[in-house]
Formats: C-alpha cells, structure tokens, sequence
C-alpha cells in the first residue's frame, strides 16, 4: 500500500513525457487494487458464466461428466418453438405476473395509505406487515400448505365458517395458480408498503396545503396529488415486481412442483428440470437466455412508457 | 402555525383506519399462528375437524422428537457459517470496491461502474448453470467454499455503499491526505467509522438473502454434512410420500425453528431492514 501512494507523487519525476505526466498526476492507482477483489469475483463468477452460458446454449451438452459436445447451431433454439411444456410455462408465468404483481401494489398501496395516516402504535402494524417479507420461501411454503389443505386447512374452515366451500386449492389446476398468487401478494405486501411509504413521504406537504386551500377533499386530494406524485414508485415497484414474479422459484419447488397437471409450472422451474434433474445443460442455458430476454423485453416497455408518461406529468404542464 | 393544516383526523375515521389495519395485520400474522399453535399439538389434535384453536394440552413433545429425527443443530451451523462468510465479504469487497468508485480517481472510473451497474440487469439463472458447471470443475461442490464464494461480492451492495460514500464531505479525505494518510487509511479509519448504518443495511440485506436461499444450496449441497435450514426443512418436507398425510405438528415445528434465527435478527434490525429498502427504492 505504502509503494502504491509514493509511487503517485514520484511518478512525475521520472519523464517528462506528456503521457507520464497525466498518467501520474490524475491517476490514483491504488483504485484498481481497491477495485481488484469485486473484479475478480466478477470475472470468474458472472463474466465467464455468462460467456459460458451463451456458448452453451449452441451446443447439445448432457451429463455432467462428458466429453461429446457437439456445435448444434440454433437447434435448441429451434427445439424450443415446439417445446409445449416450455411455453405452457411461459403462459402460466405470465399469468402469475400480470395478476399477482399488479394485485400486490393494489394492495400494499392500500396499507400504506392508511399507514401514512400517522396513527398511534403504527409501527407495530409495520413489524407484523413485515414479518412475512423476512421469513423464508421454504418455511413459508410448507405453513401455507397446511393452511391451504383441502380437508382440514384453515383457509377452508374459514371460508366453511361463511357459508364459501373452498376448493382443494393446490390440487386442482384451478386454483392452484391462483393459491400460489395469494401467497406472493401476502408475502410480498410488507416489502411493496415501506416504498410506497417512502414514495408517500416524499411528496411536499404544500402540495396538500395548497389544495385545502382551493376546498379539494381527502378523496380528490388522493385522486389528483398522492397518486400523480407516486408515478416514479409506481413505476420502480412495477418494474422490479415484474422483474422478480418473472423469476418465481422456490414456492413452485416446495408446494407443487409444477403441478398439478403442469398448472403451476413457471420458466425457471422449467429450466432448474431440465438442467438439473435432467442434466441438458445446453437446452436449459438456451432457455435461459429467452427468459432473460422476456425480462429485458419488459423492463424495456415500462422504461419507455415511463419515459413517455413522467415526461407528460412533470414537463408540459 | 398559521400555515393551512389537513385537517384532524375524526374519530370515526381513526377508529376504522384501526380496525382496517388490524384485520389486515391479523390475515397476515394469521398463518404463523396456526403455525406455532399446530406445532403445539398432538398429531391427533391436529387432524381433528373442526379444528381447536388452541392446543388442548400444549406440549414441546414434537420438538423434542424433531431434534431427535433432524440434525437441525448441525444445519444451523452451517447456515450460521455460510452466512457469517458471505456477509463478512461482501462487507470488505463490497466497501473497498465503493470506496475507490466514489473518492479515487482512475482511468475507466466510471466505465467500469456502469459496467457494474449493468451486470444486475442479468437474472441469476442465466449465469446459474455454467457457474454450476464452473465450481463442479473446480472441486467445489458439496464444500462451504462452493456454497459461499459465488455470493462474497455483489454489484448491488457496491452501489449501495458507493452512493453512500458520495454523501461523506470531500475535505475529510482531503485533509487526511494532508496529514499524510494513505488511500488504504482514510478508507478503513474514517470511511468505514463513518458508514456504520449503510454497512448495517448491506449487512442485513446479504444476511437475509443467504440465509434463506433454497436454490443455490440445493445445487451444491450432496450430503446431510453441510446441508442449510433452508434445504434441510426443504428435504424433511420432500422426504415424506405424497399419499401419505404429512405429520403436520412435526412440519411445522421444523418451519419454526427455522424461521426463528431470522425472526430474532429482524425484530433486532427493524430499523435497518426498512431504511435499506426505503433507500433502494427512493434512489433506484
């Protein structure tokens, strides 16, 4: 460390070359030994990964221990146009995002509307709302299949209590869908209702003052102050919210394995099968790749549609 | 106070703003309550319709016959052990890395960054199986080091740390260097002293996130020596035939006295959980 900061102030005594000089002079080397470490962590397990997977997905490479790898061109991309299991996936994983991401803001922009209100004992609520969000996928799967069992689960016996004969959730391809969304909107509410809290403190309270002022009630005070205000968190929990329902994992893994009847099968459990219980890594990367594709395509269309609309909000008027 | 106010709440309304966040904060909480109350119950008990809600005689029976099915001691070490390496590194890397992004000046500074910032574009399962294939070539399957090397450096929590260390004045650094510190001493004698909260929310953010990974593990991981809580519940879960009913107290013992560790360190670092994910909203 101690040669790396003299060397920075003897640099330009060494030549007068122009070079030199700029090089020395403006030059705090001792950053790409700061950076080093994260370089190389990047290198070896994103950079080369990533490369790889690219590579793979050209190639027909199965097992785990094999020597034939064969350059199979664009032929699993071609296998994949007529995959059905594939894209009943990619149905099912676009269902599960357009209802549960859309049914989780809806709802943790309710909370947090009311926890906005300043209430006594408010961050106890915030503890409880949040108690979902730190526990883990795994645990929190096997409890919510006891709940939702057919027979003696307590969602049922609720539901029995009000006269609702509640279906066998995850054993019907009906519901079992529809169960795995609940599950992610009661999980991930906490998490959704602390940004819109954020987003709700964020908005200067002249605006509000103001709008008393000209007589506008609490409803249009809502209606044309809080939610206008709250595009740009509106905008950041879409994108991230259908960035991660894109990727669902672990509750499918845990509860219903894809099931049943292939109605919860998502992309990426598609691809963990193919990979890693089937071991056809080349096909698996290619799947990958249009799954990453579909979540930069979507990213995509909400950055210009975000772009498109704050620009109106907060530009011409 | 002369400024036009919102006006008071009524009285009405504040007593239905309660109600509306009670029964919200009650469906929430409600599955761990079934939870904690089944796992309290005989196996008798627990399949009897309609159901008690509290346990008729609440023992620990189930587990105590848990402990002695499951090594959940020995998971619990290893997730302790996984965990405490991964945050540890991510820590140092993940500071050091942010330090020389925001106060050193290099050439391809702030290329290299946005590079950085572009790689959290890239979902994990697209580098997941050649990172797999990677550390089965390197031996590293089935060891700690496969189950914690990939998570000991993170772009996110560079960027974390980094717009921290924007906000620290310029002449801190500056003045230090006129006394004749090095870049390495300003960074672990004043950076770091100063950034306790942000290294706090990095902290809790790669704790939760290690410790409650299932696919990562269930990759790595071949025998029941180094197996996580995560992948062990997931296995006791898994090693029970579909036809058969699952012993539902014992379950969910097993998913308490995974959930706890977590529960414990989050009712301890509230404060930082939130702030973090405050933070990453408001500036992402």
């Amino acid at each position: 460390m101690a040669t790396a900061s003299t060397s920075r102030t003897a640099a330009p005594r060494r030549g007068p070359g122009l070079w030199r000089r700029f090089w020395g002079r403006w030059n705090q080397r001792e950053g790409y030994l700061f950076i080093f470490p994260s370089f190389a962590h990047l290198l070896l397990f994103f950079l080369i990964p990533l490369g790889f997977s690219l590579w793979l997905s050209f190639h027909d490479w199965r097992g785990l221990v094999t020597r034939d790898i064969p350059f199979v061109g664009l032929d699993n991309y071609r296998f994949m146009i007529e995959d059905t299991r594939w894209w009943r996936a990619v149905r099912n994983t676009l269902y599960y995002t357009f209802v549960s991401v859309p049914l989780g803001m809806v709802v943790s922009l309710a909370i947090a509307l009311v926890m906005n209100l300043k209430l006594r004992g408010v961050y106890l609520f915030r503890a409880m709302f949040f108690l979902p969000v730190v526990t883990s996928w795994v645990a929190v799967s096997i409890v919510w299949l006891w709940v939702l069992d057919g027979n003696i689960g307590l969602l049922n016996y609720g539901l029995g209590l009000i006269g609702i004969q509640g279906p066998r959730w995850l054993e019907n391809p009906q519901t079992s869908m529809l169960a795995l969304i609940i599950i992610a909107t009661w999980k991930g509410a906490g998490f959704q209702m602390i940004i819109w809290l954020a987003g709700l403190q964020g908005i200067p309270r002249v605006l509000y003052e103001a709008a008393v002022v000209d007589g506008a009630n609490r409803w249009q005070q809502l209606r044309y102050i809080t939610l206008p205000m709250l595009a740009p968190t509106t905008f950041f929990l879409l994108i991230t919210g259908v960035i991660g329902s894109f990727q669902v994992f672990t509750p499918v893994f845990v509860m219903t394995k894809g099931g049943p009847r292939g109605s919860t099968d998502v992309a990426v459990y598609r691809i963990y099968e193919r990979a890693f219980v089937n071991f056809d890594f080349g096909y698996a990367s290619a799947l990958a790749w249009v799954l990453f594709a579909f979540i930069f395509t979507a990213t995509l269309i909400q950055l210009w549609y975000m772009r498109r609309n704050l620009g109106r909000t907060y530009g011409s008027s | 106070m002369t400024r036009p106010r919102r006006r008071p709440l009524h009285v009405g309304v504040r007593f239905l703003a309660y109600a509306a966040l009670a029964s919200l904060a009650l469906m929430m909480i409600a599955p761990f309550l079934w939870m904690i109350l089944t796992s309290l119950k005989t196996q008798e008990e627990a399949f009897r319709f309609p159901p008690t809600l509290l346990p008729d005689r609440p023992s620990l029976e189930t587990y105590r016959q848990l402990f002695t099915l499951v090594p959940f001691g020995r998971y619990f070490v290893n997730t302790l052990l996984v965990t405490a390496a991964t945050v540890a590194g991510q820590l140092f890397i993940c500071s050091l890395a942010a330090y020389a992004f925001a106060r050193l000046k290099f050439m391809g500074r702030d290329t290299i960054f946005l590079f950085y910032l572009a790689t959290m574009m890239v979902p994990f399962q697209v580098t997941l199986i050649p990172l797999y294939l990677i550390v089965f070539q390197l031996g590293w399957v089935n060891t700690y080091w496969g189950l914690i090397a990939p998570g000991l450096s993170s772009a996110y929590g560079i960027f974390l740390m980094r717009q921290s260390f924007l906000t620290l004045p310029e002449e801190l650094s500056d003045a230090a260097r006129i006394d004749g510190a090095s870049e390495w001493g300003i960074y672990g004698r004043i950076f770091l002293p100063m950034s306790g909260p942000i290294l706090a929310t990095l902290g809790v953010f790669a704790f939760l996130g290690t410790w409650t990974d299932l696919l990562w593990p269930l990759l790595i991981v071949r025998d029941q020596r180094i197996r996580t809580l995560e992948l062990g519940l997931a296995y006791f879960h898994s090693s029970i035939p579909a036809f058969v009913q699952p012993n539902w107290p014992l379950m969910m013992a097993a998913a308490v006295v995974v959930m706890l560790p977590v529960i414990v360190v989050y009712v301890f670092t509230q404060r930082y959980f939130t702030e973090g994910i405050a933070l990453s909203g408001v500036k992402g």
